[in-house]
């Protein structure tokens, strides 16, 4: 989960990184009293998750306190690069600003390690200064588990040549971001830039966090940082039920267990559509192991509540899940959504395969539902839901 | 003689007493697995029954080595736990760790894969979030189903379980030396390339198929290795060509963020090896099937 701006700074400040004074606001009137708080100016910056926000003209600084509510005013519901603007942090203004870092902790999946990165090139995008001038960007492997000490956060300035005069500066902030990366169970943490200013100070001027979703059973804090208001209503209602699904924009609704299986019927399903109008998947949903009849239900209530689905795709091959308890699923569903008075109306192809597939084949040939068919390849069941979409 | 897992191997179950630790014992049990003993050190010295066998619940993995001679660990112990359990086999230097749970936080794998380099690498850990491996015929270890398919000569890797199963199902009739799930974490033990090393040393194994995924770049690194020491023929699949740019796909490590990670330059990457790759699963089990009977 990657975080906003202002989540990022909450966060350092949290654990002792160098952050300027700033509050997010969600309405232009609310300005007023931050700026006064902030004394009298302050930074408007809009909150999105994708860069490039100041050339965009989402960062504008605010002389006063009406000042700084039109400046709000202009940014809040501005478009960025197809994010829009729902919060702005309103910042302390900045002293003098006389060089600008960069320092990140990350995930080396190559190595099966983590990475400081960390260069004295900083305020622009860093994989621009990585592809033009590699040698000033210093990449250093952080065991685990031996983490950054000062003595570490030495070795990470020295390498990236820090100069002397913030040497010291800059090691205290590699050892705070370094315990933000690890007590909140980050895979990315990132300030760019690191300030020196004027008067000497480091600070962390901006940033970003990307947050380990699999540490929700230690973080319970982190539930509250997930943007609700930019989930698609499918995932949030997907989500709600724990159910795996991401939104895509085509009109073949697609229900697979395991994530690779999911995946590559997405795939399958594309190649079909290739020979049936362009049709593509709508969605990736993953009901897991066990495909109870009420999983199975809440898969299919969201993919047909879903109006760019035009046929549905239920591909599952019986590994540990018997297939025929996947039918009995499958048939329960269809009649639970009846029951609920929500008609069904969209055609299911359905390709059942592996364990008790026959059994399972069976008790759909049995129900004989009109809108059910079963095709027993994947290749197949595949172009024949992408035929059925392309026909709607 | 297969990759990792034989008839000789001695299993234990760290978690063994817990609901899926205990039911997928019983499945291992019935697929002919040697499994010697469980670990929790709550329940020591007392016993599990499983359809007749006995197995023995040990204190500590150490305490199972010992008194059993165990070779090989199956960790299915909650996500909270997995970190501490995969310690305590590598303290213990046990000869393969597999690590069947899901959801386990990236930094408890980075710290126990570090502490797995620190202390030697006597352990080869496989997983976290797999399925596990299985040497038809001979040993299953973990909860991939025993009666898809049959002992043969096709070795199999994959990221994914449920595309392990397929490819196992697709070649069926062919059979397996052994089929290895490797997990689609961000970061795992066991890699692609480990895997394909040892089938290319392994003598039962005439043909290798390579399944990956969208997500990190062990695909390309497994394609450079190929094209250096695999003389075997390897068929290859890469599932998420459709997959859009900084969606997670199910697997936390299934994502694709800028240009890497895409399955089109994976499937590239292979094919530049000399690696055939399949559109679907079913045209790569055809490929296969063409090398073999060719």
């Amino acid at each position: 989960m990657d975080l906003f701006e202002y989540q990022a700074r909450d966060l350092f400040a949290k654990h002792g990184v160098p952050v300027l004074a700033g509050e997010v606001i969600d309405t232009p009137e609310a300005a007023r009293e931050v700026t006064q708080r902030l004394g009298g100016k302050s930074v408007v910056k809009a909150q999105v998750k994708v860069g490039g926000r100041g050339k965009a003209g989402g960062v504008k600084v605010a002389s006063d306190e009406d000042d700084a509510v039109a400046k709000a005013r202009d940014i809040l519901g501005m478009d960025i690069k197809g994010h829009t603007v729902h919060k702005v942090m309103l910042a302390e203004l900045a002293p003098e600003i006389a060089e600008e870092y960069y320092v990140s902790y990350l995930l080396d999946r190559t190595n099966r390690t983590f990475l400081a990165m960390a260069s004295v090139e900083g305020g622009m995008d860093i994989e621009e200064v990585a592809a033009t001038k590699p040698e000033a960007l210093a990449k250093i492997p952080v065991d685990a588990n031996e983490g950054v000490t000062p003595e570490k956060a030495r070795e990470i300035v020295a390498a990236a040549k820090f100069p002397a005069d913030v040497a010291d500066k800059v090691a205290e902030v590699l050892v705070s971001l370094w315990k933000t990366f690890v007590a909140e169970d980050a895979l990315l943490v990132e300030v760019n830039p690191l300030a020196k200013v004027v008067d000497g100070d480091v600070l962390a001027l901006d940033g970003k966090v990307s947050l380990d979703a699999n540490a929700e059973f230690r973080q319970p804090g982190h539930a509250e940082l997930e943007d609700k208001a930019a989930a698609n209503p499918l995932e949030a209602a997907a989500k709600a039920k724990g159910l795996n699904y991401v939104k895509l924009d085509g009109e073949v609704g697609i229900i697979g267990n395991g994530a690779g299986l999911v995946m590559s019927t997405l795939d399958v399903v594309a190649y079909a559509g290739e020979k049936h109008s362009g049709v593509k998947p709508a969605n990736f949903l993953d009901i897991g192991g066990g495909a109870s009849a009420e999983v199975m239900a809440n898969g299919l209530e969201i993919i047909l509540g879903d109006p760019d689905v035009k046929s549905v795709f239920v591909n599952v091959f019986g590994g540990i899940t018997a297939c025929d308890a996947v039918a009995n699923g499958i048939v329960q569903a269809l009649e639970l959504l009846e029951s609920k008075g929500e008609a069904v109306t969209k055609p299911l192809v359905v390709r059942l395969d592996g364990n008790n597939a026959e059994l399972g084949r069976k008790i759909l040939d049995d129900r004989n539902h009109p809108l059910v068919q079963r095709v027993d390849t994947m290749d197949g069941a595949a172009d024949k839901a992408a035929e059925l979409a392309a026909a709607k | 003689m297969a990759i990792f897992l034989t008839k000789e191997s001695k299993v234990i179950v760290q978690g063994m007493t817990g609901s899926e630790g205990q039911k997928h014992t019983k499945r291992m049990l019935a697929s002919g697995t040697n499994i010697v003993g469980g670990v929790n050190p709550r329940k020591a010295g007392t016993t599990v029954a499983f359809d007749g066998a006995e197995i023995p619940v040990f204190g500590s993995v150490k305490d199972a080595m010992e008194q059993t001679g165990a070779d090989v660990t199956v960790i299915f112990v909650p996500e909270k736990f997995t970190k501490d359990a995969v310690v305590e086999a590598i303290d213990a230097e046990i000869g393969l760790a597999v690590v069947i749970t899901e959801g386990v936080a990236v930094h408890d794998t980075a710290q126990f894969w570090a502490y797995a380099g620190a202390k030697g690498n006597k352990t080869r850990i496989i997983g976290p979030n797999c399925p596990g491996l299985i040497t038809p015929g001979q040993s299953n270890a973990g909860i991939i189903p025993a009666d898809i398919t049959k002992p043969g000569r096709i070795g199999l890797v994959s990221k994914s379980g449920t595309l392990t199963y397929q490819m196992m199902y697709e070649l069926r009739d062919i059979g397996f030396s052994s089929c290895v799930g490797i997990g689609g974490d961000p970061i795992i033990g066991t890699t692609h390339i480990d895997a394909l090393k040892a089938f290319q040393e392994d003598p039962d194994t005439d043909l290798i198929v390579m399944i990956g995924e969208i997500g990190g770049d062990a695909e390309e690194r497994a394609a450079d290795f190929i094209k250096a020491n695999v003389t075997k023929p390897v068929v290859g699949y890469v599932a998420g060509f459709t997959a859009p740019e900084g969606k997670t796909m199910g697997h936390a490590g299934a994502i694709v963020s800028g240009s890497s990670g895409t399955a089109q330059a994976k499937k590239e990457a292979l094919e530049a090896a000399g690696v055939k790759v399949g559109k679907t699963p079913t045209e790569t089990a055809k490929l296969a099937r063409a090398i073999l009977g060719g």
